[in-house]
C-alpha cells in the first residue's frame, strides 16, 4: 500500500511531454550522454571480470591512437564504415531498409578481383579504376534484386537484403575454394595476388593506410549535397517522413526505393573494391570483420547526416580497434567490441528521446 | 521407406527452433510491435543454454535459465521501443548485433565443446509401433512442447478475451486505449513473450539440434523466423507450416550434401535463404490476404494521450 503510494508519487515528479520543436542542444548532447553511459557501464563490466577499468579503457579507446601503425589502421578501418554508412543513410531517410550491406560489400569486392585478376588491362593503369566500377556495379547489382522485389513484387527488402546476404557468403566461398582458388595458393582458400596495377598505394610502406581513402572523402561531400541540399534527396526524406504526404505531393516512393537501395549497394560495393584493392590483396572466405552491419549502426550515431557519419565511423572503427588491442594486451575476448556497439546504440537510440521530449517536474500530490 | 522416416523426423527437430521464436514474434508482431531482434535473441538463449549446462545444472533448469536470458534481453529492446519510442527497426537491429556480442562472450569457453543432448523420450506402447512410433512418438520433450505452444498460442489469440485484447491493440491502439487498455503493459509483456520463445529456440539449438555452442550458431534462422511470420500472414498455422517447409529444406541440402550429390556444398547450403525470398515474394503477391490479419499498427511508435 505504501509503496503503491510511493510509486505514485514517484510518477507525479516527473512528466513526459513533448517538445514543442527538437531541441538543438539535446540533439548535440544526445551522442555525449550515449557514449559516457556506455563507458560507465563498460567500466561496471570490467570490474565484475575482476580488472581495472581505468586501464581496460585506455587500452581500448587511447592505446591504438598512440602509434602512427593505430592512427593509420583507425583511418582505414573507419573508411569502409563511414563509405557504406553514407550510402545507408540515404535510404534510412526515406524508410528504406537496406539490412543487408554486407553481401553487397561482399559482392562488390567479388566483381572488382574478377577484373583485377581475369580482365587484360593487367598491365595498364585503368586497372584500379575498372575495378572501382565493377564494384559499384557488384554492389548494386545485389542491392538491385531486393529493389524490383520491393517495387514490383511489393516484398519486404529488409528480409531480402538479409537472405542475399548469406548467399553472397556461399558465392564468396565457392568461388575461393573453387574456380578461383590460386593454383600455387598451397591449396589455402584464397585467390591469387591482385597485380599491383590493381592495388591502392599506400602513403608509407610501414603502414597499410593507402589512397583509397580519398573516395570516401569524396563520397561524404557528396552524400551531404545530395541529403542537404538537393531536392531530390529533400524528397526522399519526405517520402520516409511523411508517406502520404510525399504522395499527395506527387513524389514517387517507387523512385526512393530504387534510388535507396542502388545508392546504398553502391556504396557498400564500392568498400568491398577498397578491401580487397587495399589491404587485402586478394579474396579469401572472410573478407570483412562485419562492415555491412556495423554501418548501420555509424548510420545511427551520425543521425543520417554526413558529418555526423564521419565522426560514428571514426567511433566504431576505434571500437574494433580496441578489440583487437584488448585481446591482445589484455586476453579478452573480441566479441567486446560487439557488445560496446550494441550497447552504444541502444544508449543513443534512448538518449534521442530526449531530443523530442521532456522531462518536466511538477508539483508533488499530497497524499 | 528409412530414408523417408529420418527425412520426415529430421524435418520436425530442424522446424522446432523456428516455431518457438516465430510463434514468439507472431505475439510481439499481433501487438503491433516489430522487433528485429531474434537473432540476437536466440543467440544469447542458446549461449545461456550451454552456460547453465556446463555449470553442472540440470537440463530443464538450463533451458529455464535461456527463456529467461531471451527475455531480458528483448527487456532492453522493450524499454527503448516502448518506453523511449524509438524507431523499432534501429532498436530491433541493435539487439541482434548487442545479442550476438554478448552470446560471444558468454559462450567462449566452451567452443565446440559436444553438450550431452535432451534425450528423446519414449512413449511406453506407442513408440513401438512401426514406422508410425518412429515418426510421431520418438521425440524429445521439446517437440512436443513446441506443439503445445501452437496450441497455445492458437488458443489465446482467437478464444480468449485476452487475445482478442492484444490484437485490438496491434490493430488501433489509440482506440484500444480509450477503452481503458494498458497499450504499453500489454506490448511488454508480448515483447517479453517474444524473447522468451527466441531464448527457447536457441537454446533448443545449442542443447538439442547441434548440440554445442559455436558462434553465431544460429546462422540466420532469427531472421528466417521473422520471414516466416511474413509467410504466414500473421497465422499461428501457417507459421508451424512454414517452419516444416524450411525445415524440409535443411534436412534435403543436408541430405543431398551427405549424399555426395556433383553440386557444390554452397549451392545446396543457399537453398533455404533462397527459398526464403521465393516464397516472400510469392506469399506478397496476394495483398489482401496479407492484410486480412495484418496488425495494423506494427513498427508504429504509441503514446497514450491525456
Amino acid at each position: 500500500m505504501i509503496l503503491a503510494q510511493q510509486q505514485r508519487a514517484l510518477t507525479m515528479l516527473f512528466k513526459i511531454e513533448a517538445r514543442a520543436e527538437p531541441s538543438r542542444q539535446m540533439a548535440l548532447a544526445a551522442p555525449l550522454i550515449a557514449t559516457g553511459l556506455t563507458i560507465v557501464i563498460s567500466s561496471i563490466f570490467f570490474l565484475t571480470l575482476g580488472l581495472n577499468p581505468f586501464l581496460t579503457l585506455y587500452t581500448f579507446f587511447v592505446e591504438p591512437l598512440t602509434t602512427k601503425n593505430g592512427l593509420s589502421e583507425w583511418l582505414l578501418k573507419a573508411s569502409p564504415l563511414i563509405l557504406i554508412a553514407c550510402g545507408l543513410s540515404i535510404g534510412f531517410r526515406a524508410n528504406v531498409w537496406n539490412i543487408g550491406a554486407e553481401g553487397q560489400l561482399i559482392m562488390g569486392a567479388i566483381t572488382a578481383t574478377g577484373v583485377g585478376l581475369f580482365l587484360p588491362f593487367q598491365e595498364s593503369g585503368l586497372l584500379l579504376p575498372l575495378m572501382a566500377v565493377a564494384g559499384v556495379i557488384g554492389g548494386m547489382a545485389w542491392a538491385a534484386i531486393p529493389a524490383f522485389l520491393r517495387d514490383r513484387m511489393n516484398t519486404n527488402e529488409i528480409l531480402v537484403t538479409l537472405m542475399l546476404t548469406y548467399i553472397a557468403a556461399l558465392i564468396l566461398s565457392w568461388l575461393v575454394h573453387g574456380p578461383w582458388r590460386d593454383p600455387e595458393g598451397f591449396n589455402f582458400p584464397q585467390t591469387a595476388l591482385l597485380p599491383n596495377q590493381g592495388m591502392f598505394g599506400v602513403f608509407d610502406y610501414a603502414y597499410r593506410l593507402n589512397t583509397s581513402i580519398f573516395i570516401t572523402v569524396v563520397v561524404v561531400v557528396l552524400t551531404w549535397v545530395f541529403t542537404e541540399r538537393s531536392f531530390l534527396g529533400y524528397k526522399m526524406s519526405v517520402g520516409g517522413a511523411a508517406p502520404s504526404a510525399a504522395r499527395f505531393a506527387g513524389f514517387s516512393s517507387s523512385a526512393s526505393i530504387w534510388i535507396g537501395l542502388l545508392a546504398s549497394g553502391a556504396a557498400a560495393g564500392l568498400a568491398g573494391m577498397m578491401e580487397v584493392a587495399g589491404p587485402l590483396g586478394q579474396l579469401s572466405p572472410q573478407i570483412s570483420p562485419g562492415y555491412g552491419f556495423a554501418a548501420i549502426i555509424v548510420a545511427f550515431i551520425g543521425r543520417l547526416n554526413a558529418i555526423g557519419i564521419v565522426l560514428g565511423g571514426l567511433l566504431l572503427s576505434l571500437l574494433y580497434l580496441g578489440g583487437e588491442t584488448v585481446q591482445l594486451s589484455l586476453g579478452l575476448p573480441s566479441s567486446i567490441a560487439l557488445i560496446f556497439q550494441g550497447m552504444l546504440l541502444f544508449f543513443l537510440l534512448a538518449s534521442n528521446f530526449l531530443i523530442n521530449f521532456r522531462f518536466r517536474k511538477i508539483a508533488m500530490r499530497a497524499h | 521407406m528409412d530414408l523417408f522416416v529420418s527425412i520426415f523426423t529430421a524435418t520436425i527437430i530442424a522446424a522446432t527452433p523456428l516455431i518457438f521464436a516465430a510463434l514468439g514474434e507472431l505475439i510481439v508482431e499481433k501487438s503491433g510491435v516489430l522487433n528485429l531482434g531474434i537473432e540476437g535473441m536466440m543467440l544469447i538463449g542458446a549461449a545461456f543454454g550451454v552456460w547453465a549446462h556446463f555449470a553442472g545444472l540440470p537440463m530443464f533448469v538450463a533451458v529455464v535459465i535461456a527463456v529467461l536470458a531471451g527475455m531480458a534481453s528483448s527487456l532492453l529492446f522493450g524499454v527503448l521501443a516502448l518506453t523511449f519510442m524509438t524507431n523499432q527497426y534501429a532498436a530491433g537491429l541493435a539487439l541482434a548485433i548487442f545479442g550476438a556480442g554478448v552470446s560471444a562472450f558468454i559462450g567462449r569457453g566452451f567452443g565446440s565443446t559436444p553438450v550431452e543432448a535432451i534425450q528423446p523420450i519414449d512413449i511406453p506402447g506407442l513408440s513401438n509401433i512401426p514406422v508410425i512410433g518412429e515418426m510421431f512418438f520418438h521425440y524429445d520433450p521439446l517437440v512436443y512442447f513446441s506443439f503445445v505452444m501452437f496450441g497455445a498460442v492458437s488458443w489465446f489469440l482467437y478464444r480468449t478475451k485476452a487475445g482478442l485484447t492484444l490484437r485490438a491493440i496491434g490493430e488501433s491502439p489509440d482506440s484500444a486505449h480509450a477503452i481503458g487498455f494498458h497499450v504499453i503493459r500489454i506490448r511488454y509483456l508480448a515483447v517479453m513473450f517474444g524473447g522468451g520463445m527466441a531464448g527457447l529456440g536457441g537454446a533448443y539449438l545449442s542443447l538439442v539440434y547441434t548440440p554445442l555452442w559455436v558462434e553465431n550458431m544460429t546462422a540466420g534462422r532469427g531472421w528466417i523466423a521473422l520471414a516466416l511470420v511474413v509467410f504466414a500472414a500473421w497465422r499461428p498455422k501457417r507459421v508451424v507450416l512454414g517452419a516444416w517447409l524450411f525445415g524440409g529444406m535443411t534436412i534435403l541440402q543436408l541430405q543431398g550434401q551427405a549424399m555426395g550429390l556433383a553440386i557444390p556444398s554452397e549451392v545446396l547450403s543457399s537453398l533455404p535463404y533462397l527459398a526464403t525470398i521465393i516464397v516472400l515474394v510469392l506469399i506478397s503477391q496476394n495483398r489482401q490476404a496479407m492484410a486480412l490479419d495484418f496488425p495494423v499498427s506494427l513498427a508504429q511508435p504509441f503514446r497514450p494521450k491525456g
